[in-house]
């Protein structure tokens, strides 16, 4: 298909070849290395005497028989109890992520059927929510919810988090929704469908690839949230990344900073899994908006 | 649609908006002019066998009615906004007054936490942003140009830094340059001194924490370029090059030109991230050296004295900021909605 004049001379391609290298150095090493040195103990991970320690790991050997330890992971999942965390991180993305689409669905698509002009402001409106910072809007959730008595347990930071996500989902699926031809749902209502039941029979079958796109989004709102759940969960409820925060204060203290690192290595575990299986949703949710907009 | 169906569907969304993010604005706003009450004092003499002594202590029934009747405090106006933590109107003026030079103005008001703020927000909102859109779009070609199956590999690498949660990503970089970490090491070994810190020197975490800005953003710019090169005309290239274009023209006069509407785009998406950055500054533990206004609020609300009132000055300052930085995008989502109907 290329032509010879489009073939780039050899020293561009490896120019080409070698600057992707540097680039996937720099984008990937930094996991590799952590997720490597965390099966090492604190002095070789943090060697003073010689970086390859880390490699190698000859003090894990002293204390522990082998190259590699589970010790951190142990400390972090079983001593400082972070399995809690790991469970009301699922509770919390599990019921962000349904709760959003679900409401989140039935709002874009009456703004994609809806031709009047309030839907445009409606959309503005939700432009305007997604650009505020969420840790703006924690300063007026505080006093409300302490008079009320719900701060610092997991449905107020649930309910908060998908407020917080709508805009987002809202813009999405209004845009999905548009791109599916009006004529389907027209032709269930003139068959005698209300709108709903149109809704519900015609269009939810077609949804779900723009649907899983949205859902992959607002669960990474919900399990990469700091500002949100740091501030508004006690600490018996924290979720993995406020938690991880937490250790930071209370580790470095006792020398276990191979705790956290654990812990930061299994809270990026599950995102790896996430790119891996849903790389192609992703890039296409990464691009809506841009090339439309 | 009618008005009426619309109403329903779109209820539980707007609700959910109008509780949870118009009403906290409000509820921002007013905390931010009002002040926690005073403690009530009451006078009592205490007579004893050694003669009166008259005291002031706190009446706590008192002070416990008025803060359960008016829970919102008394009201203030802009006191808040203008006291020493915002915008500290009275510093900068006595500095001004005092100072005789221009750089020990801006040095003086280094000091005041707010500008300090402002000062590390804005560099590293308009150093990031530039950076990692021309790194995503250099990024974006290199890829373009290889093979199909080494693609998929790349893309997939390159949204790690992307998708991790900054607090986690920062975590990691911070591990590695620590001065006992492998980056931090060679770094010693290049300036060859071997108690080189990047945490101890403020202008390094501040390199520091624009390079993290740029490696967390990069891999957004790159795929948004990179969607946008799937759909580069190809006669506009062979055009070109009919009429002698060097592949360094090809990329200036036909590639940037066709990318330019998705550069604006990744432009304003970044300016408003960048400028609400403050995970970062907690992960790389740079308080001292860095802060932002995200961070100061995140620093008011925390800790054992919530500060409800600076904070929410704080935030409605952080939100004046991100409307500023907003108005752009409105203004061409005006335009293109006005030029369909």
């Amino acid at each position: 298909m290329a032509s010879k004049a489009q073939t780039p001379p050899l020293a561009l391609r490896a120019a080409t070849y070698g600057f992707v290298a540097v680039w996937l150095t720099l984008a990937a090493f930094p996991f590799l290395w952590t997720l490597w040195g965390s099966f090492k103990v604190e002095l070789d991970f943090f060697s003073i005497t010689n970086w390859t320690d880390a490699l190698t790991g000859p003090r894990t050997q002293e204390t522990h028989g082998s190259a590699f330890t589970g010790a951190g992971y142990e400390g972090a999942w079983v001593q400082e109890e972070f399995w809690r965390a790991a469970i009301n991180t699922f509770i919390v993305c599990f019921f962000v992520v349904c709760t959003s689409l679900t409401i989140g669905t039935l709002g874009g698509y009456a703004l994609s059927r809806s031709g009047f002009r309030y839907t445009f402001w409606l959309l503005i409106t939700a432009l305007i929510f997604r650009a505020m910072p969420p840790i703006t809007l924690v300063a007026g959730y505080m006093l409300p919810f302490f008079e009320w008595n719900v701060w610092g347990i997991l449905p107020t930071t649930i309910i908060v988090l998908v407020a917080i996500n709508q805009p987002f989902t809202l813009w999405m699926l209004h845009s999905f929704f548009q791109n599916i031809p009006k004529e389907l749902d027209e032709s269930a209502k003139v068959d005698g469908c209300t709108q709903f039941q149109a809704f519900r029979h015609v269009i939810v079958p077609v949804m779900w690839p723009g649907v899983i796109t949205t859902g992959l989004f607002s669960f990474l709102l919900a399990y990469n949230d700091f500002a949100v759940t740091s501030m508004l969960l006690s600490e018996s409820n924290r979720t993995m990344v406020p938690e991880i925060a937490a250790f930071l204060g209370t580790t470095y203290t006792e020398g276990n900073v191979m705790f956290a690192v654990a812990a930061v290595v299994s809270a990026t575990a599950p995102l790896f899994v996430l790119v891996m299986v849903f790389q192609r949703q992703i890039v296409s949710g990464l691009t809506a908006g841009a090339v439309k907009g | 649609m009618k008005h009426r169906t619309f109403f329903w569907f779109f209820l539980p969304t707007g609700l959910a908006m109008l509780l949870f993010i118009a009403a906290p604005i409000v509820s921002v706003v007013l905390q931010s002019v009002h002040t926690p009450h005073e403690a009530v004092l009451i006078e009592v003499e205490n007579c004893g066998p050694f003669g009166c002594t008259t005291e002031t202590i706190i009446d706590q029934e008192a002070t416990a009615e008025i803060r359960a009747e008016r829970p919102l405090g008394r009201f203030v106006g802009w006191d808040i906004y203008l006291d020493r933590g915002h915008l500290a109107v009275a510093e900068v003026g006595a500095l001004w007054s005092e100072t005789d030079s221009i750089s020990a103005f801006v040095s003086g008001l280094g000091n005041l936490p707010f500008y300090r703020a402002m000062a590390f927000t804005l560099t590293y909102t308009f150093a990031c942003t530039p950076l990692l859109i021309a790194l995503g779009l250099v990024i974006a070609l290199a890829v373009n140009a290889l093979n199909r199956r080494l693609k998929g590999l790349v893309i997939f690498f390159s949204l790690l830094p992307m998708i991790v949660t900054p607090l986690v990503g920062s975590l990691i970089l911070f591990w590695m340059v620590d001065s006992r970490g492998i980056i931090g090491n060679f770094l010693q070994w290049l300036a060859n001194d071997p108690d080189l810190s990047l945490k101890a020197s403020t202008p390094l975490t501040w390199v520091m924490l624009i390079v993290y800005g740029v490696w967390h953003s990069a891999p957004f710019a790159f795929v948004v370029f990179y969607a946008g090169l799937q759909t580069l005309p190809k006669d506009q290239i062979e055009a070109a090059q009919i009429d002698g274009a060097s592949r360094w023209d090809q990329v200036r006069f036909v590639v940037i030109p066709h990318l330019m509407p998705l550069v604006t785009f990744v432009a304003l998406i970044q300016l408003m991230d960048n400028f609400r950055m403050f995970e970062p500054i907690v992960g790389f533990n740079a308080a001292a050296h860095a802060t932002s206004l995200s961070w100061i609020i995140f620093n008011d609300l925390g800790g054992e004295t919530r500060q409800l009132s600076a904070a929410a000055a704080t935030s409605v300052i952080t939100i004046v900021g991100v409307a500023i930085l907003l108005s752009p995008v409105l203004v061409r989502t005006w335009r293109d909605f006005r030029s369909k109907t």
